[in-house]
């Protein structure tokens, strides 16, 4: 088991290596760099620019130097010291702009993955077993348009429901009385009435998606004969279903973990630029439209790093659950 | 009766000898001489739901198609008198003031009336001044397909200078409705085009690596897998925010098809890359490797064909996303840009909360043409894949 996690663990770091490289050519490819669209802004605004002082600029950032270079300096940065860079835009250390957010969207991430087991758990094993039924259809038809209305409308579409008939504004994680107040009973239940709509408009599609899954795989189980030999010693219909082939079926629901994870993330994202949402996506999209090159860099290697260790853990769990996968090779 | 017995009756057709002559003399002589696509479609016209969402598919396509003849105005002819103005129904039967009822459409006009209270004007429906519809009149003029001058247009106010506003009109008093109608041109397109260059990538890449196998087929999995786990829509930002505001439209849609490409071609190339391990052991391709069929040939002319309907399932299944993506992209306002027309363009407008309090057409329509266009695909490529299955039934 060991051994199984060490090698899992080792195949992350090309991986990991890969994804750095994508995410820096990314924030590389804008022609120009963060000073340019710095003294076009100020020189749109009427004010004058110094060419010494932003060449000094330029060579105190290093981004006069070739690609490879900054892609050393930073990727360097970041091993030997957690160091992710500089926000031009922030004025800050990049570590910390992203560590301030990620609370946030580890938050809402996990509790949209709760939301997204908790409730195609019990309406996928529903689906398989009441095959056909009405509320199946009901279940199917719902799914269809979770997996088919994007994120985005969903939250448009909410936001307007709940300002037309509650006359109630859905955005951001608090209300303005609460905001930047101690924590408290009462602003607790504050941001709980508030999550809740993120947490169901990023989790619907993959709620849906997992219904599908699960409702597939336990209706191929429930033919088995191990499960009419279950019926015929007499066990309870309820534990048939939930002792033996829920167990198979539920392997795909643990591996799942792996693409959801990312799913949700990636979901969160533009959920979050909607509703506005104090989480990275909004910071991330703000980075990379004024180039604020080491900020949009290190978001997309924190989330895909974040999806690798959804996919570690997704595997984690699969091979300690199920008997059937070895460790070794 | 299994479909390769079917197969092989059709292959072997002008040989001599007992086996199939006992096949072409059963009572399955009909079915013997149905070829693989023709079982399919047979297959897939028997699922109504699929059938129905090709049907819608084909429909969007032909109103992509033939966009400047069937919006009843300009996508850019805007109207500052009518901004906002809120949709008009369309009456199919008009009470003549003799009291007689005769088929005429109309909608009607458009009243300003202000709120004593709150200031605020809005539009209510004046019924006192109709403005006549019909078919096929005289409007703006247009180059349909940028080509044949025209002026003819499907529906349309006869007196072109009277408002007709069927969905409502946007921020500058523009039509929804063919502004929605030039939108599905440019998004149903894109999820075309981009679909296109992700079968390439997938296909070719895929048989590449499973063809071959050994250090090429590591070096691809690999490329797949960090493409595959980086998050999608943190990607999708960082690339399309890299277009410079300068660029021309045209070059705009051309990357943003490549972007929305990019990732999607990873799930195509394992699909293909598992079919090809799988088949190019089969005895059909020694046969044809021992005949001195080079690699070409084998991948092109033995292995792929067999794999087609397969592929085509997949890429049906894959064309949703592509245009979920550039509607977010656009929505988001680093995809297409105006004067472009596409869904997720038109949604941009929607995006305050009050806006979409005032208007609510703008958000609904382009809305519902997304959720039409990704369900029919969903189901068609559903079908399509259960079709292509020859296991299944």
């Amino acid at each position: 088991m060991v051994r199984y996690v060490l090698r899992r663990i080792l195949y992350m770091i090309p991986t990991l290596f890969g994804m750095s490289l994508i995410a820096f050519l990314i924030i590389q490819l804008p022609p120009g760099d963060y000073l340019t669209s710095l003294v076009a802004n100020m020189t749109s605004n009427g004010q004058t620019v110094d060419p010494a002082q932003i060449a000094k600029l330029r060579q105190i950032y290093g981004l006069g130097d070739p690609f490879y270079i900054q892609y050393g300096k930073w990727i360097w940065g970041i091993i030997s010291r957690g160091d992710f860079g500089y926000s031009f835009e922030w004025n800050q250390p990049v570590a910390r702009l992203i560590w301030s957010s990620m609370g946030a969207t580890l938050l809402i991430s996990l509790l949209s993955l709760i939301f997204v087991w908790a409730v195609s758990l019990p309406i996928g094993i529903y689906s398989a077993v009441r095959r056909h039924s009405f509320g199946d259809h009901v279940f199917t038809f719902v799914g269809f348009l979770g997996l088919a209305v994007p994120n985005f409308i969903l939250a448009l579409t909410l936001m307007y429901l709940a300002y037309r008939y509650f006359g109630q504004s859905v955005g951001g994680l608090s209300s303005p009385q609460f905001e930047g107040a101690p924590w408290s009973f009462a602003k607790l239940i504050d941001l709980l009435s508030h999550l809740w709509i993120p947490v169901v408009i990023i989790g619907a599609s993959g709620t849906a998606a997992l219904i599908r899954i699960l409702r597939a795989n336990l209706t191929d189980e429930l033919h088995k004969p191990y499960v009419v030999t279950a019926r015929a010693k007499g066990l309870p219909e309820h534990r048939v279903i939930l002792r033996y082939p829920l167990r198979i079926a539920l392997n795909p629901f643990v591996s799942a973990l792996g693409w959801v994870l990312p799913h949700l993330v990636s979901g969160a994202t533009i959920v979050a630029i909607v509703l506005n949402l104090p989480t990275a996506g909004p910071l991330l999209f703000k980075a990379l439209v004024s180039q604020d090159m080491y900020l949009a860099g290190s978001f997309i290697l924190v989330l895909s790093a974040l999806t690798l260790v959804g996919m570690l853990i997704s595997d984690l769990l699969l091979a300690a659950l199920d008997p059937r996968i070895r460790y070794d090779r | 009766m299994s479909d390769s017995a079917l197969l092989a009756a059709v292959v072997a057709d002008d040989e001599e000898g007992p086996a199939l002559t006992v096949l072409r003399r059963s009572r399955h002589a009909a079915a013997a001489s149905i070829g693989p696509w023709r079982l399919i479609a047979s297959k897939l016209l028997r699922q109504r739901l699929a059938v129905a969402a090709g049907c819608v598919i084909l429909l969007l396509y032909a109103i992509g198609g033939l966009a400047e003849f069937l919006a009843p105005a300009l996508p850019d002819a805007a109207r500052p008198q009518y901004t906002y103005a809120p949709p008009q129904p369309l009456h199919l039967f008009r009470t003549a003031p003799n009291g007689t009822t005769q088929f005429g459409p109309y909608v009607e006009g458009y009243r300003i009336a202000v709120d004593p209270v709150a200031l605020r004007r809005s539009f209510v429906a004046d019924t006192s001044r109709p403005v006549q519809v019909a078919l096929f009149v005289r409007g703006p003029a247009y180059r349909l397909w940028g080509l044949i001058p025209m002026t003819t247009h499907l529906i349309g106010p006869v007196v072109s200078s009277q408002p007709m506003y069927l969905l409502g009109a946007d921020r500058l008093g523009r039509d929804v409705l063919s502004r929605l109608v030039y939108g599905t041109r440019v998004s149903m397109s894109i999820g075309l085009a981009g679909v296109t260059v992700s079968l390439v990538l997938g296909v070719v890449l895929g048989a590449v690596s499973g063809f071959y196998g050994g250090v090429v087929d590591t070096l691809i999995q690999r490329a797949i897998e960090v493409v595959s786990a980086m998050p999608t829509i943190p990607l999708w930002l960082g690339l399309a925010a890299a277009i410079p505001l300068t660029w021309s439209p045209l070059s705009v849609y051309f990357v943003i098809t490549l972007i929305v490409s990019l990732l999607g071609w990873t799930s195509l190339a394992r699909e293909v890359r598992g079919r090809f391990l799988a088949l190019r052991g089969e005895d059909f391709v020694t046969a044809a490797r021992l005949d001195g069929a080079g690699e070409g040939r084998l991948i092109f002319r033995h292995i792929l064909p067999s794999l087609t309907s397969h592929i085509l399932a997949v890429v049906t299944l894959a064309v949703p996303t592509m245009i979920v993506a550039e509607t977010s992209l656009s929505f988001l306002g680093i995809g297409l840009k105006p004067p472009v027309v596409s869904w997720g363009v038109m949604m941009q407008d929607a995006q305050n909360i009050r806006t979409i309090a005032t208007a609510p057409w703008l958000l609904i329509w382009p809305a519902l043409a997304v959720v039409l266009a990704v369900l029919a695909f969903n189901f068609f490529g559903d079908g399509l894949r259960d079709a292509a299955d020859p296991y299944g039934d």
